[in-house]
């Protein structure tokens, strides 16, 4: 469990091994997929080349787009290329190797689903089978068959259950020559796609390497600014969640004891951590005003400084500012940061 | 268990990725309630569209409505939009981007269910049998419009009777059915990953300032009644012990009171006499058991109104005068 926490935690790092994580796991899927997906040749003449080149090409199309969608760094890239200038400039060196980064990644569970679909042929087989060259393979002089009918009987290559030209060529050859001819091209696509990677990897460091190295860095550090300002926000966010829940108790206790003066409270003996957990709230009645005022009246998300303990602070007479301006009063914080 | 532990700390470490852990765990739950429905398509003329298009489109419904029932910001959101403003304005940016990110969430799995469907193809079979036109496939076009429409309904059923398991035309129906419902799912699919890409990618666009206060007080939000909700269940944790200690205090004084025993000799410690509070054989135990069922102490534990409990029954309540509560009884939690 050591090592699978480590792996875990090493993915989690920084959004780049993140995206190297989910990058694998898409590729994994897309076989996946690929072996559960019930391939279905429709074995008509015109509906054959459309569907066996839609199922090669647009289930990776959809993983690529998918590849970006999941990484959360292409709302960074957008945001990062929208922003205004302000104080700080923008390199465009930055943008693209984000942009680079992001591309490669997503590349790759598209580059699986072709490879896998080519190996296995049946995509090439259901597309290409009109396209058979009768006269080489098969018995081409056949006759009183117009052309129209060897379409539709070479269209049922793929379905064997239902061909019936065995006469005009036979089922097996055909299907060994379409798929001769996929593995052929699968097998080119991985290593065009191989030689690619190794000349990207290897013939990168040889040209401004330093170059490199800095928008390498200033990505990685938007990425973690980013994370960290969230973190921040989310603490901050409990934290004034906390005061200013704790402020509305206490106006509500110093409210009804305003209201209520016939009944002077002695403080308790044991006035410590107990009486003051309670805050203040010690019977039913209160402590149904203040669930009522809790959905009615919320607070407004102003915190006072925590003086005036015999104050009126919250008999509610106008309280100067109101949600608004506290949002901003905030939100100017939160931009003095960039 | 401490890989799942884990696993289980990482979806919690907040409430967005609460949710997307219940997304995923939704989409999973619907594929794999699809492979082990057992799809049977009735095979007969005016039943097949009813439910292929059945199985198809109310399933989803319920998925998401499950999605939304899941989803604890959605209840969060609805009590902020019924909420009166009092002393705190409401933000509709805010409003409008939690139903937003509720809505996104709660799609998810109906999505999944729908594509899984068309990529399958059963239902589309079953649905759409009947209306393909019988011209095209050989088997179908010299057969008499009535019977047509029998024939037709009965290609999805593949094990009904010897004539049908075997026909050509009838796999070249099915092929042809299910070859539409894939290139469809999939189309839906692109379409679907299009338009979250263009989302993704266009948003930061469009202001994004706004954006960023809408999601931090959305968070805000919950996370407020997440702490409101502990710090009343811390609340109503002290509330209760001091009621109990108070009960327990006058139940020894009025044992006290009645019972004209011996002082106890020797001491016991400290300690223990405080956890004993007083009650120490059995009727007074049984006495005490009778009282905490029969005439429970009223929700007040300030000093003020700690009397004797036969006196206490008498007294006016102290919140009579307050125009909140209409409880009749100390008893009612009016909450």
């Amino acid at each position: 469990m050591d090592k699978f926490r480590m792996i875990f935690q090493f993915f989690q790092s920084n959004q780049e091994s993140f995206m190297n994580g989910i990058c694998g796991i898409m590729a994994l899927a897309s076989t996946q997929m690929y072996s559960a997906f019930d391939f279905n040749c429709p074995c008509l003449p015109h509906y054959n080349l459309a569907y066996g080149l839609g199922i090669l090409l647009v289930p990776p199309f959809i993983l690529f787009l998918l590849g970006f969608v999941l990484n959360n760094n292409i709302s960074m890239l957008a945001e990062e290329w929208r922003r205004p200038q302000g104080q700080r400039g923008k390199d465009p060196a930055v943008l693209r190797y984000m942009f680079c980064s992001m591309a490669q990644r997503a590349m790759i569970a598209p580059a699986v689903w072709v490879s896998v679909t080519l190996l296995d042929g049946k995509c090439i087989t259901c597309a290409f089978c009109t396209s058979v060259p009768v006269e080489t393979l098969g018995n081409a002089s056949h006759p009183h068959l117009s052309q129209g009918e060897i379409q539709q009987v070479l269209a049922r290559i793929p379905c064997k259950d239902i061909y019936n030209g065995q006469q005009l060529i036979a089922n097996e050859v055909a299907v060994r020559y379409l798929r001769c001819i996929s593995q052929a091209l699968g097998w080119c696509f991985v290593l065009l796609m191989t030689t690619l990677a190794f000349l990207v990897r290897s013939l990168r460091p040889c040209f401004s390497q330093a170059a490199f190295l800095k928008s390498r860095y200033w990505s990685h550090y938007i990425d973690i600014e980013r994370k960290l300002f969230d973190e921040t926000c989310a603490e901050h966010a409990r934290s004034f969640a906390k005061v200013c829940i704790q402020q509305f108790f206490e106006g509500m206790s110093t409210d009804l004891v305003a209201a209520r003066c016939h009944l002077p409270r002695k403080t308790p003996a044991d006035a410590g951590e107990a009486a003051e957990k309670l805050l203040g709230i010690t019977d039913q009645g209160t402590m149904n005003m203040a669930l009522k005022s809790w959905h009615r009246c919320k607070p407004p998300l102003h915190l006072h400084p925590p003086v005036l303990p015999a104050g009126n602070g919250w008999a509610g007479e106008g309280k100067p500012l109101k949600h608004p301006s506290a949002s901003q009063r905030e939100t100017a914080a939160y931009y003095s940061w960039v | 268990m401490d890989r799942f532990r884990m696993i289980f700390q990482y979806f919690q470490s907040n409430s967005e990725s609460v949710m997307n852990g219940i997304c995923g765990l939704l989409a999973l739950a619907s594929v794999k309630m699809y492979t082990s429905f057992d799809f049977s398509c009735p095979c007969l003329p005016q039943y097949n569209m009813a439910y292929g298009l059945g199985i198809m489109f109310i399933p989803p419904i319920v998925l998401f409505l499950c999605g939304l029932i899941l989803n604890r910001q959605s209840l969060v959101m609805l009590e902020e939009w019924r909420r009166p403003p009092g002393h705190r304005k409401k933000d509709p940016a805010v409003i409008r981007y939690m139903c937003s990110s509720i809505m996104q969430r709660a799609m998810v799995a109906p999505v999944v269910w729908i594509v899984v469907t068309l990529l399958d193809g059963k239902c589309l079979i079953c649905a759409f049998s009947g209306s393909v036109d019988p011209e095209k496939f050989a088997g179908f076009a010299n057969v008499s419009t009535a019977q047509v429409q029998q024939l037709l309904a009965k290609v999805p059923c593949k094990d009904e009777d010897e004539l049908m398991r075997n026909n050509t035309s009838r796999k070249a129906v099915s092929r042809y059915l299910r070859c539409w419902s894939q290139a469809l799912g999939w189309s839906i699919l692109l379409i679907l990953i299009i338009a979250a890409f263009l989302a993704r990618w266009l948003r930061p666009c469009f202001n994004q300032a706004t954006l960023l206060q809408a999601r931090h007080w959305s968070n805000y939000i919950d996370i407020e009644q997440k702490i409101f909700e502990e710090t009343c269940c811390e609340h109503s944790r002290l509330f209760a012990h001091k009621c109990i200690l108070h009960f327990f205090e006058s139940m020894k004084q009025e044992i006290k009171l009645h019972s004209f025993s011996l002082p106890r000799e020797g001491e016991r410690a400290e300690g223990e006499e405080d956890l004993l509070q007083g009650i120490t054989d059995q009727d007074q135990v049984n006495k005490l058991l009778k009282t905490w069922y029969h005439e429970k102490p009223p929700l007040d534990v300030s000093q003020a109104h700690q009397r004797h409990p036969l006196v206490r029954e008498r007294s006016p309540l102290p919140w009579a005068d307050s125009a909140s509560t209409h409880s009749k009884f100390p008893q009612h939690t009016n909450v």
